[in-house]
């Protein structure tokens, strides 16, 4: 029996394997820990996640090269997505530390979950086969389900969970369906081939083919949590523990781009046509429902669940352009959603403490009076997100926009930007009752100096980069071969 | 002409069981067909020269899985009643969906209809052709659904794993070392004074 892959294709693989080897490790060591010392576990977790970033960040290849039988593939994008992943799950754990420990579930599992779950999100980034994409997809989910339904004193939790398992599970079916009707049309998983064997398929195989497309685009649509498939998104992100919120809501949205992209763009440019529809409706329907029924919201995270689920409304308008400056939008705005949804959970976890948790709207009233700083802070993650200039919600909104009109949906670039400005009384709101509101608490804000440190470089990232998005913008383009404006 | 037969055979036996599956009220013996179908199914790939394949499904699914299903169903004492009752209601719905399944199937099948794989040579391995692909083609997807089941036995774990302080246990090597100070305790009080 000979190997089918070398040494240069393991060490392509070297963060993935760095991560996995670490993430066994620590799992080894925090059963031998006890309860005073799993601080040890946060840090040498933290330090995995640094590691597997520098990792990431100094080999950024020119081309795509291809490894492991054509099951991964490494080129810009998934070197930038990967990074910014690994960045991102850093900085949730650094809220969820002192959260954790409030409510007595600071464990080793949590930490060595997520690490999996990052793993899964790596995977899903770096697949050129429908079967990694598929396989990346079920190690993230299936830690996403544990991590949620871990605090199990909550009752909402496990509500919260076994919605999130059955709807995961429906859609991983889905997405199974698609897959495998696909596979029955074309004969082949890899999707470089796909992509060929669609190009050259006969007129008759077409219906067929957007019959497992639609399949496809439903599942993913399910993953991202685009309307009419987000009915779990609100449910989940209200009932799981903030700091599992926080961790959902972020990172695994930088992996659903990525295989959107991969599934769509690169498997099956031929159908170009007719997912480009769909996502159309999807996005529509997604900016529409996200941003008006975030207006009816008493509770922060239900809220922030439906500003969600109009932000991935915004992010498909890039990709549904099909042009490289389109998905280099798109990227740009899916990495700054993150940062957003990082900072807009981690204000809840900031202002909870044990027993109490400030995910009601009015928990926020008077912010300016107890500490101005942190009302600073959550004002610039409210008016980034609504997208006011200069923040950084702004630019995203902005590239996004800028390449639908430039591609001639002129109307569908209307229809956003109202739903923009709906959407922008709902962030508005908040922070009127921090600055004009008289404050029902008067507690001083508790929270570690770990916390405070990274909520307020959270906040003023996104105010620099919003001065400056050149930045993070030219990295976009370029990671699409793109040259900078 | 034999091997046809046989097939149909074991097809019509297959459809039988699994229609029983789910349609006996006792969920043991709802098991055991379930276990006729697997042992059908096996039987079905033997035909098919996935020799393999037929005795993983007979020593994995119908062997262990199957059994501790027994167990599991002979354990806890379920009334099935309930649940059968929204059976005809369900009823529409899931004949609708199995009917749109086999139409789609019927299409994917008849617009593709390719044909029949070649006949192995005898002295093929069934074993040695999927671990040759398993561990050379495909071993990447193959490391990462091992690790998917690391990260479901960890689930596992984590969720059901109780800290000591919820269970009550005696500590016998702790009750053995009882001092008398531990469980007698004199106290001064003044005598009661005589009425």
């Amino acid at each position: 029996m000979t190997f089918t892959f070398t040494h240069s294709e393991l060490t392509l693989l070297l963060p993935e394997i760095t991560l996995l080897t670490m993430a066994c490790l620590i799992l080894v060591i925090d059963a031998f820990l006890s309860d005073e010392q799993r601080d040890l576990t946060f840090q040498l977790t933290q330090g995995t996640l640094i590691g597997t970033a520098l990792l990431v960040w100094f080999n950024v290849p020119s081309e795509p090269i291809f490894a492991m039988s054509g099951f991964f593939i490494h080129d810009a994008m998934a070197a930038m997505l990967k990074f910014f992943t690994l960045l991102v799950v850093f900085w949730a754990f650094l809220y969820s530390r002192q959260y954790l420990k409030d409510r007595q579930f600071f464990k080793g599992e949590y930490f060595v979950l997520g690490l999996f779950a990052t793993l899964g999100m790596m995977i899903m980034i770096s697949a050129h086969n429908l079967l990694t994409i598929y396989l990346g997809l079920e190690l993230l989910s299936l830690s996403l389900y544990t991590m949620v339904a871990m605090h199990r004193s909550s009752q909402t939790a496990s509500e919260a969970a076994m919605k999130y398992f059955v709807l995961g599970a429906l859609a991983s079916g889905l997405l199974l369906y698609g897959i495998s009707i696909i596979y029955g049309v074309t004969g082949s998983l890899d999707l470089s081939q796909l992509a060929v064997a669609i190009k050259n398929s006969p007129v008759e195989h077409h219906t067929l083919l957007t019959f497992g497309l639609v399949f496809l685009v439903i599942g993913l649509a399910f993953k991202l949590g685009a309307v009419p498939f987000h009915v779990w998104v609100p449910d989940v992100y209200q009932g799981a523990p903030t700091t599992v919120t926080l961790f959902i809501s972020s990172a695994p949205k930088l992996a659903a781009f990525a295989i959107l992209m991969r599934i769509l763009v690169e498997g099956m440019s031929s159908l170009q046509t007719d997912w480009q529809n769909m996502l159309i409706l999807l996005s529509i329907l997604s900016m529409g429902t996200g941003n008006l029924l975030a207006i009816a919201q008493t509770n922060l995270k239900r809220m922030l669940a439906y500003s969600t689920i109009a932000h991935v409304g915004y992010l498909l308008l890039g990709v549904l352009t099909v042009t490289e400056t389109g998905y280099a939008a798109s990227m740009f705005y899916v990495v700054v959603y993150a940062l957003m949804s990082l900072g807009g959970f981690g204000m809840i976890i900031l202002l909870s403490r044990a027993g109490f948790e400030a995910e009601n709207i009015t928990d926020f009233k008077g912010l300016n009076q107890r500490n101005s700083w942190y009302a600073f802070i959550m004002m610039i993650l409210m008016l980034s997100m609504a997208g006011v200039p200069p923040m950084l919600g702004f630019w995203a909104k902005l590239s996004v926009l800028s390449q639908v009109i430039q591609t001639g949906h002129v109307w569908l670039a209307v229809i956003a930007v109202i739903f923009a400005i709906i959407g922008a009384f709902y962030y508005l709101r908040i922070i009127w009752m921090m600055y004009f509101e008289k404050a029902e608490e008067t507690q001083p804000i508790q929270a570690e100096p770990l916390m405070q440190i990274a909520i307020s470089a959270n906040g003023l990232v996104i105010l620099g980069l919003g001065i400056a998005p050149h930045i993070l913008m030219s990295l976009c383009l370029t990671t699409f071969g793109l040259s900078s404006y | 002409m034999t091997v046809k037969l046989i097939f149909y055979l074991f097809a019509a036996i297959l459809i039988f069981a699994a229609v029983r599956v789910i349609t006996v009220r006792n969920p043991v013996h709802a098991a055991l067909y379930l276990v006729l179908a697997f042992f059908t199914t096996s039987g079905i790939w033997l035909i098919l020269q996935a020799e393999f394949l037929a005795i993983a499904l007979v020593l994995v699914y119908v062997g262990a899985v199957m059994v501790l299903f027994l167990f599991i169903l002979m354990m806890l004492d379920i009334n099935l009643a309930p649940l059968r009752e929204n059976f005809t209601r369900y009823l529409p719905v899931g004949l609708t969906v199995s009917i749109l399944i086999f139409v789609e199937m019927t299409l994917v099948v008849k617009v593709l209809s390719k044909p029949a794989p070649a006949d192995l040579p005898a002295a093929s391995s069934n074993i040695q052709l999927l671990g040759e692909q398993l561990y050379s083609l495909y071993v990447y997807p193959f490391e990462i659904a091992a690790v998917i089941l690391l990260v479901a036995m960890i689930a596992a774990i984590a969720l059901t794993l109780r800290p000591k302080r919820w269970s009550k246990y005696r500590k016998p090597e702790q009750q053995v070392n009882v001092r008398r100070q531990d469980r007698l305790r004199l106290i001064n009080m003044p005598a009661e004074p005589k009425d």
